[in-house]
C-alpha cells in the first residue's frame, strides 16, 4: 500500500457566498505498482483530489497517508512528500522558467537539497528518460522548444526528483494523436523504470482502458466506482450516471453483440479484442 | 473555470445590488462631500444609521462590512493619536510631563475617527454591491460629456474593463504556477526577504510569459473580429433608470440635504426639536 485516503472532503472558499464543495467523503487505497486512471466529467473534483496527494491543498477533513507520511499531522515533512509524490500539472510547459533546459530540470532536485554531483546525474538521466538528447538540448532555452518538447522537459523536471508515485493531470491535453501516443508510451516506460506507481487524470477513455489497471470514476466530488476497467467500462448504468462514454473497443464489442456476435469475454484493448474475435471465428 | 469576481463583490441579489450603478456612483461621490460637512455628533450618528440601514437593505452582513474598515485601522489610530496630543484648546484635562491633553483634542480625535470610518464604509458598500464591470460601465456613461473635449472615453473604459477582466485570470494563473512549483519542492514561506523574493522568480517568469501570450491572443482575437475603438457600439447590458433608482437616489439626496442644512442653518437644530415636540 502506498497511498491511503479516507473520508476526504474539501470545500473551496468555505464560509463565503462563493463556497463550492469539490470533494465529498472520498476514500480510496492506491497500492504500489498500480496504474490508476481517474476519470469524470469536468468539475467533478479530479484535480482537487490529486492536488491533495502532495499537499498542494491543505487538508480540511479526512485523512491521507502517503507511505509513512501522515498528512493529518500538523507539520508533515513536505520536502520528503514532494520527493515521494511527483506531480505533473495540466499544461506543465507553462511552468518552465529558467534560462536553459538543464537549469530548469534541476530546479526540483535542487529544492530537495541534493548534492551538485547527484543533481547533474539525475538531470541527465531524466532528460534522456523522456526521450530527448541531453547533449543537444541541455543548453537551449526552454522557451524556444516545440510544444511537445516543452512538455517533455517539464515532465523531466518532475522525474528528476525520482518520485515513487507519479501523478499526471491530463498529460495528453492539447497534443496531436502522435504526440498523445508518445507521451503515453513515455509514461509506461517511466512506470517500469523510475516510478512504480502512476496516477493519471484523463478524458481519453481509450487511453485509460488501454493502459490503466484500475480506474476511479469521479462524479460530483465523489468516487462512484473503482475497479478494473474491464468491469467498469462495461457497466452502462455507471457510464450514464457519470456522463462518461465507453472506450471505442467497448462500443465495438457492444455493437457486435447487437448484431448477434457475442464474444466470450469483455475485451478492453485491441489485442484482447482481436483474440476474442479470432476465438469467435474459430468456433 | 471558477467565476469568482475580483474585488469585494458580495452577491445577495438585493435591491441595492440591482440599482443602476450610475446612481450608486453619484451617491457615493455626494456622500464623500457630505461627510466633510458634518458638524456634530448627532449628524455623525444619523449618517452611521443611514449607512447601516443601506447595508441592511443590501443584505450585507455587518461582519463583512466592518472587515473593510480593518484596512484603514492603522491610519485611523495614528491620525487620532496625533490629534489627541497636538490639539490645543478647551479645557486642559491631563498633564503629564510634556504630554498635555485638552478637551478639544479628544473631540478632534473622536470626530476624525468617525469621519474616516464613515468615509470607508459607504464606498465599501458600493464595491460590495456592484461588480467592477458595472462600475466601469457607470464611469464610462458618466464621463460621456468629456467626449466633447476629445477625451477617448470609450478607449479608457475598454482598457479599464480589460484590465479588470485580466486580474482574476492572472490571479488564477499565479495560483496554478505556484502550485506547480511547490510540487517541485519550491518553498515560498521561509527565509528572509531576499530569499523569498528569489523564490518568486520561478513564478514570475512563467506568469509574464503567459500574460504576454494572453495579451497577444486577445489583440489578435479582437482584430479578427474587426474591432475598432472609433466604431459606434451598443452595450450588452443597457443601463436603465427605474423607479427603484429614483427612490434610492432621492433617499440619499434627502439624507445629504439634512446634513447640509444642519451645517448652514443655525436654527436647524431648534427647528428639528420643535418638530418633535
Ligand atoms: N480555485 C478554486 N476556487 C474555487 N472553486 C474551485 C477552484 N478550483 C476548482 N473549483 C471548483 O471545484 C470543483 C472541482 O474542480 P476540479 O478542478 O477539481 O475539477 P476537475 O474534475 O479537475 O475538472 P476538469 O476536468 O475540468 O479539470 C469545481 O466545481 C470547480 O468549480
Ligand atoms: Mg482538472
Amino acid at each position: 500500500m502506498s497511498i491511503e485516503i479516507k473520508d476526504l472532503s474539501y470545500v473551496y472558499s468555505p464560509g463565503t457566498p462563493y463556497a463550492s464543495t469539490a470533494l465529498k467523503s472520498v476514500s480510496i487505497t492506491i497500492n504500489e505498482g498500480d496504474f490508476l486512471g481517474i476519470i469524470g466529467k469536468t468539475g467533478s473534483g479530479k484535480s482537487t483530489f490529486i492536488q491533495h496527494l502532495n499537499a498542494l491543498i491543505k487538508l480540511q477533513s479526512g485523512s491521507i497517508k502517503v507511505y509513512d507520511i501522515d498528512l493529518t499531522q500538523k507539520k508533515p515533512d513536505l520536502k520528503k512528500l514532494r520527493g515521494t509524490v511527483g506531480m505533473v500539472m495540466q499544461y506543465p510547459e507553462y511552468q518552465l522558467f529558467d534560462e536553459t533546459v538543464e537549469k530548469d530540470v534541476s530546479y526540483g532536485p535542487k529544492n530537495l537539497g541534493l548534492s551538485e554531483e547527484e543533481i547533474k546525474g539525475r538531470v541527465r538521466e531524466a532528460i534522456t528518460l523522456v526521450g530527448l538528447s541531453y547533449d543537444e538540448i541541455k543548453d537551449r532555452s526552454p522557451f524556444e522548444l516545440s510544444g511537445g518538447q516543452k512538455r517533455r522537459v517539464a515532465i523531466a523536471g518532475v522525474i528528476a526528483m525520482r518520485p515513487r508515485v507519479l501523478i499526471l493531470d491530463e498529460p495528453t491535453a492539447g497534443l496531436d494523436p502522435r504526440g498523445k501516443k508518445e507521451i503515453l508510451t513515455l509514461i509506461k516506460k517511466l512506470k517500469e523504470t523510475s516510478s512504480p506507481t502512476v496516477i493519471i487524470i484523463s478524458h481519453d477513455m481509450d487511453a485509460v482502458a488501454e493502459n490503466c489497471d484500475k480506474v476511479a470514476f469521479f462524479s460530483g466530488g465523489e468516487i462512484l466506482a473503482e475497479g478494473a476497467p474491464r468491469d467498469l467500462f462495461y457497466d452502462d448504468d455507471l457510464l450514464a450516471r457519470t456522463e462518461m462514454e465507453a472506450p471505442a473497443i467497448v462500443k465495438l464489442t457492444k455493437a457486435l453483440e447487437n448484431r448477434g456476435v457475442t464474444l466470450d469475454s469483455h475485451p478492453i484493448n485491441k489485442q484482447e479484442f482481436v483474440q476474442a474475435v479470432k476465438r469467435w471465428r474459430d468456433e | 473555470m471558477n467565476n469568482i469576481v475580483f474585488g469585494q463583490y458580495y452577491p445577495t441579489g438585493s435591491v441595492v445590488h440591482r440599482m443602476d450603478p450610475r446612481i450608486k456612483l453619484l451617491a457615493v461621490i455626494l456622500y464623500i462631500v457630505t461627510v466633510f460637512f458634518i458638524k456634530d455628533y448627532t449628524m455623525y450618528g444619523a449618517i452611521l444609521v443611514f449607512v447601516l440601514g443601506v447595508s441592511c437593505v443590501a443584505k450585507i452582513p455587518l461582519k463583512v462590512l466592518l472587515r473593510t474598515v480593518r484596512t484603514i485601522i492603522f491610519l485611523v489610530l495614528i491620525t487620532s493619536i496625533i490629534n489627541l496630543f497636538f490639539t490645543r484648546g478647551g479645557k486642559l484635562l491631563v498633564k503629564w510631563g510634556v504630554i498635555k491633553i485638552y478637551s478639544e483634542g479628544i473631540h478632534h480625535a473622536v470626530k476624525l475617527t468617525l469621519r474616516l470610518i464613515l468615509l470607508m464604509l459607504f464606498p465599501s458598500l458600493l464595491t460590495l454591491t456592484t461588480t467592477p464591470m458595472e462600475l466601469t460601465d457607470a464611469m464610462e456613461s458618466l464621463m460621456k460629456p468629456l467626449k466633447v473635449i476629445k477625451v477617448p472615453v470609450h478607449a479608457i473604459a475598454l482598457i479599464m474593463s480589460i484590465a479588470l477582466r485580466m486580474i482574476p485570470i492572472l490571479m488564477e494563473e499565479t495560483n496554478k504556477i505556484m502550485l506547480a512549483q511547490k510540487a517541485r519542492g519550491a518553498d515560498f514561506d521561509s527565509g528572509g526577504v531576499l530569499k523569498k523574493a528569489k523564490a518568486m522568480i520561478p513564478v514570475l517568469v512563467p506568469l509574464f510569459v503567459g500574460a504576454f501570450r494572453r495579451a497577444d491572443e486577445l489583440a489578435l482575437a479582437m482584430d479578427a473580429r474587426c474591432y475598432s475603438s472609433v466604431a459606434k457600439r451598443t452595450k450588452y447590458k443597457v443601463m436603465h433608470l427605474s423607479v427603484r433608482d429614483l427612490v434610492g437616489g432621492l433617499i440619499c439626496l434627502a439624507v445629504f440635504t439634512v446634513v447640509f442644512l444642519n451645517k448652514y442653518l443655525w436654527a436647524f437644530d431648534s427647528m428639528i426639536l420643535a418638530l418633535f415636540k
